[in-house]
């Protein structure tokens, strides 16, 4: 393991300190907690609050996107573990301003489980709460005998449609009703070259071969759906947007927005030219869409590899949403 | 029957073996799930004894009321909810009783409303539900524990990170029922409770 840290115990809260104090005009952190919260605080008043959340290890999400237009707060978990109820509900109470809460889950077990008790104990509070569970990752078979589909990159979708919303004023209910129908539209899948290595446990999470990829990988090296021999980034786009059609119908005469997503040790120049490929074979498609993001989003600490992400807008307020000013580190 | 002395050892002798066990437990979490059981547990197993530490002549709720929140604020993941859910549950059911099967029943029932799995899931609920019933029995052993931990390889996860793998879960023993494993072990080794 070769990484710029100090003890790998201290990885987070030392990350989340270097964050807020590089970015003081944009984040604060709720006082002995690994929740950071808008430094504008004029920007969240008489609005329902938006926190977000989730292990670390996927910079820039979720504390890059706190700010005004998008969300209220965020907090940061352990490396690939969820943070704890106590620290989402230190991020629900500073956020909130009377109008409520919503929360931003995605669909894991963990994350779940300690957002429903944070949730518990914010109600015990009489602060209301909503939430939505992400699970844009149509790698994973979707069961009701499964834990179902993962939440990955379309999340940043999610953050920022309901960031634009509450910032215009809507009602806890409104975001809620806005998540649901929002939801069903983000679909997202990845391409892995290389694992990602938790500083904790010192290896990658799996062993890939030099010239071997493995399509469905999730954010937490969970294991794909194949293995294979490397090909050109065309042939992994043609892969890669078949399962997106397959799911998602793609229709010449709808509108979508795109975001190739890299893991953390993708170049940009390889995510372009991934971009330049899905754009060429959405073209074919007669589609252009109208919205696209390149970049590092949802990362998976030093993974190699890329997720594509096409999100249907349905409704033209959420392209208007994906353009509303924001003020974030990394939006 | 459960005492504030006993629970205190009991839980102390649970630290032991799961900072003792915290490579073998992330090890089993590595081809089925995200390689931190362990760490997550051995953090969260530190912070029971140090709080644990801190008091002075508790009762029984306070013993299991401490552990519970010590547990949910520092593991993080599923199994502090899980774990830290158990043990809020055996505090509540502390305030009217103390035997073994009424605070073990009420620590399993809290398991399954968190996490929504139940018997054949391949979580720490096929090691609790066949030990509990044990319990009651009065006929827990190590074998019998033993067994239930092996047992859980051969099932297909349906619950948590291991379901994404479907059939490929099989022939993995799974995590959280190894350290739910370790706790019952300690239930044995710690005099007068069962």
């Amino acid at each position: 393991m070769k990484k710029i840290i100090n003890d790998p115990h201290d990885v987070v809260p030392e990350m989340v300190d270097g964050l807020v104090r590089s970015y003081p005009s944009i984040l604060e952190q709720v006082p002995d907690t690994l929740a950071m919260v808008r430094a504008d605080k004029d920007s969240m008043k008489g609005k329902v609050g938006i926190v977000s959340g989730g292990g670390s290890g996927h910079e820039p999400t979720h504390a890059g996107f706190v700010g005004k237009g998008m969300l209220s707060g965020a907090v940061a978990g352990q490396v690939f573990t969820s943070p704890t109820p106590d620290q989402i509900y230190a991020a629900i109470k500073a956020v909130d301003q009377g109008k409520g809460v919503f929360l931003v889950v995605k669909n894991y077990s963990g994350d779940v489980m300690n957002f429903d008790m944070a949730k518990d104990m914010a109600e015990m509070d009489d602060i209301e709460v909503r939430r939505i569970v992400v699970d844009d990752d149509i790698a994973v078979k979707d069961s009701l005998y499964t834990q179902g589909r993962r939440g990955v990159a379309g999340t940043i979708f999610m953050h920022k449609v309901l960031g634009a919303a509450a910032q215009e004023g809507a009602s806890l209910d409104d975001l809620e009703k806005l998540a649901n129908a929002v939801l069903p539209n983000i679909k997202t899948i990845a391409v892995a070259l290389s694992a990602a290595t938790v500083p904790e446990a010192g290896k990658p999470g799996f062993e890939l071969a030099e010239d071997e990829i493995e399509f469905g990988v999730g954010i937490h090296s969970e294991p794909g759906y194949r293995r294979e021999k490397l090909r050109p980034s065309k042939e992994l786009v043609e892969e890669l947007l078949g399962k997106l059609d397959d799911e998602m119908h793609l229709d010449p005469n709808k509108q979508y927005a795109m975001l190739v997503n890299g893991m953390g040790a993708t170049p940009l120049m390889e995510q372009y030219i991934f971009a330049h490929d899905t754009l060429d074979q959405l073209k074919a498609k007669n589609i252009t869409p109208a919205f696209t993001k390149v970049g590092n989003y949802m990362t998976s600490i030093d993974m190699a590899g890329i997720s594509l992400t096409l999100f249907e807008l349905a409704d033209p307020a959420w392209l208007k949403a994906l353009n509303y000013p924001v003020e974030t580190v990394a939006w | 029957m459960f005492t504030a002395e006993n629970t205190t050892a009991w839980l102390t002798n649970f630290a032991g073996k799961i900072e003792a066990n915290a490579a073998y437990l992330s090890d089993l979490d590595t081809p089925i799930g995200d390689a931190d059981h362990g760490n997550n547990m051995a953090r969260g197993v530190t912070a029971v004894t140090e709080a644990l530490g801190k008091l002075s002549d508790p009762d029984l709720v306070t013993v299991l009321k401490t552990t519970a929140m010590a547990l949910i604020s520092k593991v993080g993941g599923a199994s502090g909810p899980l774990y830290g859910t158990a043990f809020l549950e055996m505090a509540k059911a502390a305030k009217d009783a103390n035997d073994t099967a009424t605070l073990l029943d009420a620590a399993l029932a809290g398991i399954e409303k968190r996490g929504g799995a139940t018997t054949g899931d391949k979580t720490m609920v096929d090691v609790w539900v066949p030990l509990v019933a044990d319990v009651k029995a009065g006929s827990l052993t190590k074998d019998q524990i033993k067994a239930a931990v092996e047992a859980t390889k051969d099932i297909e996860a349906k619950k948590g990170r291991a379901s994404y793998l479907g059939e490929r879960s099989v022939g993995h023993i799974d995590p959280g029922s190894q350290s739910s494993g370790y706790l019952f072990e300690a239930l044995i080794e710690t005099e007068g409770i069962l």
